[in-house]
């Protein structure tokens, strides 16, 4: 199942973390066939940010979906670190989050925490000691023995976050998480985020709606269109190492020019529809090493 | 505190209802041109509160030694209760199997969810002769079959409904989230079910339990009768009530037994609900 050409670039594992060919998701309706997602070709290397932005219905969320496995797609070639999804899924690969907090309302946020690694059978200590420490991660270390509903929507989704890391992953695959969270909370959240992933090293896969989101956190901003979905372009964002990144980085000229490159490309530059076809690659600077593809999907 | 004291009201309520109709009303009842549009309030239909408690006191029939009337009463209670709580306990557990077969297998579910159904269209009357027809028939091995178990199995045949269908609600009530997270930790359907399936579905079991124990009281009442099981407080209700006209007074304590178990049922019930009560924080996003 593994890929043919495994990445090499510097401090890339041996396989990438995603890894797309022409994968597409047809969806069977009253009103027939239904197309989620068309063609897309994408490489996700190990330890890099990617974030999927694009209009209601361009299959970002169904992409990510087919990632994890919850789905699978119709055509096309997926793999995970170089496995089918399936086999990655089992072999515990990457951790999940959701705009849905979905914790478990009847276990302390400890519980919930220790869930995944309850489920897979780690003994008691380890797990408690593992959930602390992820906790502390979070900040919530004090609400250990709250349950779920005596925390707000911020402090929930921070749990969810912890829970998605408890089993260490590769690969961290969040889908809107901080969707329904009010602006100053998101914005404190993305940079914990930030700072979670320079600790943790892992790939994420991020899906959102927010420009300003996505170049703030991502390495690499994959712009999709709707109708059919497809991978309209990938904007390198170049904007320094997560370590690095700060609250500054959102007054700063680089980041404004990074959020107007990926409107322009969003709005499919200057024309109204901007149809899929006619928009070239636009103008990703900092090409990314190794497997990084500024791929589109014609 | 506020409400044992709102409780006892409730009780005190109805008993003053019950006198002061006696109080009010003709002896022979409202009657508009043939028709009795309310009840009789002479001694035989509506005996004073005060006589009931007093003949509960006396000995339940003349012949010597006889027990008095609440004892023989408690006991037949003990017995219906007995008989009502095996009967819940074997209508809760095919519920919640029959839930988790139709739960498991949507084929399951469409098959027979509507026989689940048509299932409590059957007047019990008609089942109970058939009940103890097929039991009697059962007389293999060890097993000998009892009245009494005839009466159990048609009080479960009532309790298994309201559980059925509450357990298959509460186990399909797990948000699409929650179903993609056990699914992302590759766990397989028995696993979801035991940590998230049926935890969920507690808040939809409980009021399920608490219906199946009525069910279950009623049913084991009404059996009894029809059956003719003795020792319960349903054959004792329509024995007394026979000789109503001359002990008006004695029908009512078997009654109050029958209310006394469905508290008591109510009661079991309510400590269910109680150690099940971490399952019952309220839903979060």
């Amino acid at each position: 199942m593994s890929t043919t050409h495994p990445p090499t670039g510097p401090g890339a594992s041996a396989a990438p973390a995603v890894e797309a060919r022409g994968v597409s998701r047809t969806f069977d309706s009253r009103s027939g066939e239904v197309v989620a997602l068309t063609g897309v070709d994408l490489t996700v290397r190990a330890g890099e940010f990617v974030a999927l932005i694009g209009p209601s219905g361009c299959g970002k969320s169904t992409l990510l979906r087919l990632i994890a496995d919850l789905d699978q797609p119709t055509a096309g070639e997926l793999t995970v670190f170089g496995r089918t999804p399936r086999a990655a899924r089992q072999n515990q690969d990457y951790g999940i989050a959701f705009q849905q907090a979905g914790l478990l309302p009847w276990r302390t946020v400890r519980a919930n925490v220790e869930l995944p690694l309850e489920l897979h059978g780690t003994g008691r200590a380890a797990r408690g000691a593992r959930a602390r420490e992820l906790l502390d991660l979070v900040g919530l270390a004090e609400f250990a023995e709250h349950h779920p509903h005596q925390l707000s929507g911020g402090m929930q989704q921070r749990v969810a976050i912890a829970r998605a890391l408890a089993e260490s992953p590769s690969l961290l695959l969040m889908d809107e998480p901080f969707g329904a969270l009010d602006e100053m909370t998101r914005e404190h959240m993305q940079t914990e985020l930030l700072r979670l992933r320079a600790e943790t090293g892992a790939a994420v896969v991020f899906v959102t709606h927010s420009i300003p989101e996505a170049v703030y956190l991502s390495d690499r901003v994959v712009v999709m269109s709707a109708r059919p979905g497809r991978v309209r372009e990938i904007v390198s964002v170049a904007l320094g190492d997560a370590a690095d990144r700060s609250e500054d980085l959102r007054e700063d000229v680089a980041f404004f020019d990074r959020v107007r490159a990926v409107r322009e490309s969003l709005h499919g530059t200057g024309n109204g529809t901007g149809n899929g076809t006619g928009a070239g690659t636009g103008t990703s600077t900092g090409a990314a090493t190794g497997a990084g593809r500024g791929a589109d999907a014609r | 505190m506020r409400r044992a004291v709102v409780g006892a009201a409730g009780v005190l309520a109805l008993a003053l209802l019950w006198e002061g109709y006696k109080l009010l009303a003709p002896d022979d009842g409202v009657v508009v041109g043939d028709v009795t549009v309310l009840p009789r309030a002479n001694d035989v239909a509506m005996p004073h509160l005060w006589d009931m408690v007093a003949r509960a006191f006396e000995p339940v029939s003349s012949a010597t030694g006889a027990p008095p009337l609440w004892l023989a009463v408690l006991q037949a209670s003990a017995f219906t209760l007995g008989v009502a709580a095996v009967g819940w306990v074997v209508g809760v557990v095919v519920g919640l199997l029959v839930a988790t077969v139709m739960q498991r297998f949507r084929t399951a579910a469409s098959a027979l969810l509507p026989w689940v159904v048509l299932s409590q269209t059957v007047p019990l009357i008609a089942l109970a002769p058939l009940v103890r027809r097929w039991g009697s028939q059962l007389e293999t091995g060890a097993l000998d079959w009892q009245d009494w178990m005839s009466v159990a199995v048609i009080a479960s045949y009532l309790a298994f409904f309201p559980v059925s269908v509450g357990a298959l609600r509460g186990f399909s009530s797990p948000d699409a989230v929650h179903l993609d997270l056990m699914r992302s930790y590759g766990v397989g359907w028995w696993r979801t079910f035991g940590r998230l399936r049926a935890p969920a579905a507690v808040p939809y079991l409980l009021p399920a339990l608490r219906l199946a124990a009525a069910n279950a009281v009623v049913g084991t009442v009404v059996a009894e009768v029809s059956i003719g099981l003795r020792g319960g407080v349903g054959r004792m209700i329509v024995e007394f009530g026979a000789s109503a006209s001359a002990d008006p007074a004695k029908q009512w304590s078997p009654i109050a037994g029958a209310v006394l178990v469905g508290l008591v049922a109510a009661g079991a019930c309510a400590l269910v609900g109680l150690a099940l009560a971490r399952y019952r924080v309220s839903e979060v996003s």
